[in-house]
């Protein structure tokens, strides 16, 4: 939960009086908090820790650093169900490392 | 050599292990702190190609790690209460208590759910206003804005059945704990990027300064890793000790402004017991005053025997980098990420699991 997942934001709205967004995590897109971000607007590049985005990246280093998380199975939950009642921890599925093992 | 294979910048990745080593004239230990960072260092292979020049050991940049198993034991008395719903991050669910873990919790009847944002756990709280929806809010400096800022919208919303279980933990008090710890032997730190994306590396300086070590702020690809050990090695050659940023891309000095502010607003520093380590001077983040309704602890008082850790697993050992994991008599045989005796084998930032996915065999113990 320290790295961060960088994503594309796609859209850029207000709720209960914050600055959220829609970011795209390569065709997964999850609802981020972008009040530490007032820089971005649609288009831009964030890095994505627990829904919230702390800082930008270009679009090269986006997808370098997705893949090296991708491979270190460290990209958070981003493929977690983001229902309003959150997911029932025996339903629980993490997202392992591409491979593990020697 | 895996990133041979596997990168584009393996021609660079290579010039870099060269100047290292050139530039190294004799064995410096470093640590990186971060546990994100220990993975790609393992994974690609990078502490190996490095020695015996450089020595890397792994610091305690593990939030899961880290969390006392009080405070698991708290989450996990929570979960099992009729009145309440527990929220957490799903690499909080396997991670051992005293007895059992919240998976465990969740079989036995607890109402144990997984968010990917602690804004997740508050709307989960509006939506079921006849529970108490605690979110168990552990991290170092990167999940403390997330969750500074669900209280502060828990609050302004008036949504009075949500709490925080704080869990949270600071990087620079742990590097001081390291450096003062008995038979240290740390010489220089590569400091977390991402936490100080979000605090930038002011509050390193004096680290720097006053115990002599060089600190880098390090992104966390080979190229930075490898980027960041050469500055750290320059600075240790060159006989300097100060704070300097490989991670110019995402960090600036004074880190994310907004975020800081939230965080302060919210959060006091206070002292707080590190898993495996023990108690460190002002190295967690309680609620402050005007949030402290929100806090779980205090709306579920602590009950039951003090907790108790296996006695085979050096977990503590392995966080503060005085044995690598594979040096650990339990690593791959009675603790591997199936059935982990201790945390660092279960997160996907612990050092251990990064030893066990990358194939490392145990070490044999010198006679």
């Amino acid at each position: 939960m320290c790295l961060g997942v960088p994503g594309k934001v796609v859209d850029v709205f207000e709720e209960d009086g914050i600055r959220m967004g829609t970011v795209d995590f390569g065709g997964i897109t999850r609802k981020a908090c972008l009040e530490y971000a007032p820089e971005v607007e649609v288009g831009s590049w964030v890095v994505i820790h627990v829904g919230f985005a702390i800082s930008t990246v270009d679009e090269e280093e986006a997808r370098r650093s997705y893949e090296l998380l991708a491979e270190m199975g460290n990209l958070e939950d981003i493929d977690l169900p983001q229902t309003p009642e959150g997911v029932r921890a025996e339903d629980y599925r993490p997202a392992g490392p591409a491979e593990a093992g020697g | 050599m895996r990133f041979v294979d596997e990168y584009r910048d393996d021609r660079i990745a290579l010039a870099l292990v060269d100047e290292i080593r050139r530039t190294a004239t004799r064995t410096w230990t470093l640590m990186e702190v971060c546990g994100g960072q220990t993975h790609t260092l393992i994974r690609q292979g990078i502490d190996e190609l490095l020695e015996p020049e450089i020595q890397l050991v792994h610091g305690p940049g593990c939030p899961v790690c880290v969390t006392p198993l009080a405070l698991i034991d708290e989450a996990i008395a929570i979960a099992k209460r009729p009145d309440a719903i527990l929220c957490s991050f799903g690499d909080m669910l396997r991670v051992p208590g005293s007895q059992e873990d919240l998976l465990m919790a969740r079989a036995a009847g607890g109402d144990v759910r997984v968010v990917y944002s602690p804004l997740d756990a508050l709307e989960v709280a509006r939506r079921n206003p006849e529970k108490t929806v605690v979110f168990f809010a552990v991290g170092f400096e990167t999940t403390a804005p997330a969750n500074a800022m669900a209280v502060r919208q828990a609050k302004l919303l008036g949504v009075e059945n949500f709490a925080l279980l704080v869990a949270h933990v600071l990087v620079p008090p742990a590097i001081v704990a390291i450096l003062v710890s008995p038979g240290n032997r740390v010489q220089g730190f590569l400091a977390p990027g991402h936490v100080c994306a979000v605090q930038g590396w002011r509050e390193y300086e004096p680290l720097a300064r006053d115990y002599g070590v060089p600190i880098v702020v390090t992104g966390f690809e080979p190229v930075d890793l490898l980027e960041g050990i050469l500055m750290t090695v320059r600075q240790l050659e060159e006989g300097r000790h100060e704070v300097e940023n490989q991670y110019v891309r995402t960090v600036v000095r004074d880190g994310n402004a907004p975020a800081r502010a939230v965080i302060d607003e919210v959060f006091e520093t206070c002292d707080r017991a590190w898993r495996g380590i023990g108690v460190i001077p002002k190295s967690g983040l309680r609620l402050r005053e005007a949030y402290r309704a929100f806090d779980a602890e205090l709306r579920f008082p602590r009950e039951g025997a003090p907790a108790s850790e296996s006695e085979l697993c050096m977990a503590g050992e392995v966080l503060i980098g005085r044995v690598k994991p594979d040096e650990c008599p339990a690593y791959g045989t009675l603790c591997t990420p199936e059935s982990p005796l201790g945390a660092p084998m279960v997160s996907s930032e612990g050092a251990c699991a990064a030893y066990f996915l990358a194939g490392r065999r145990r070490v044999e113990a010198p006679a």
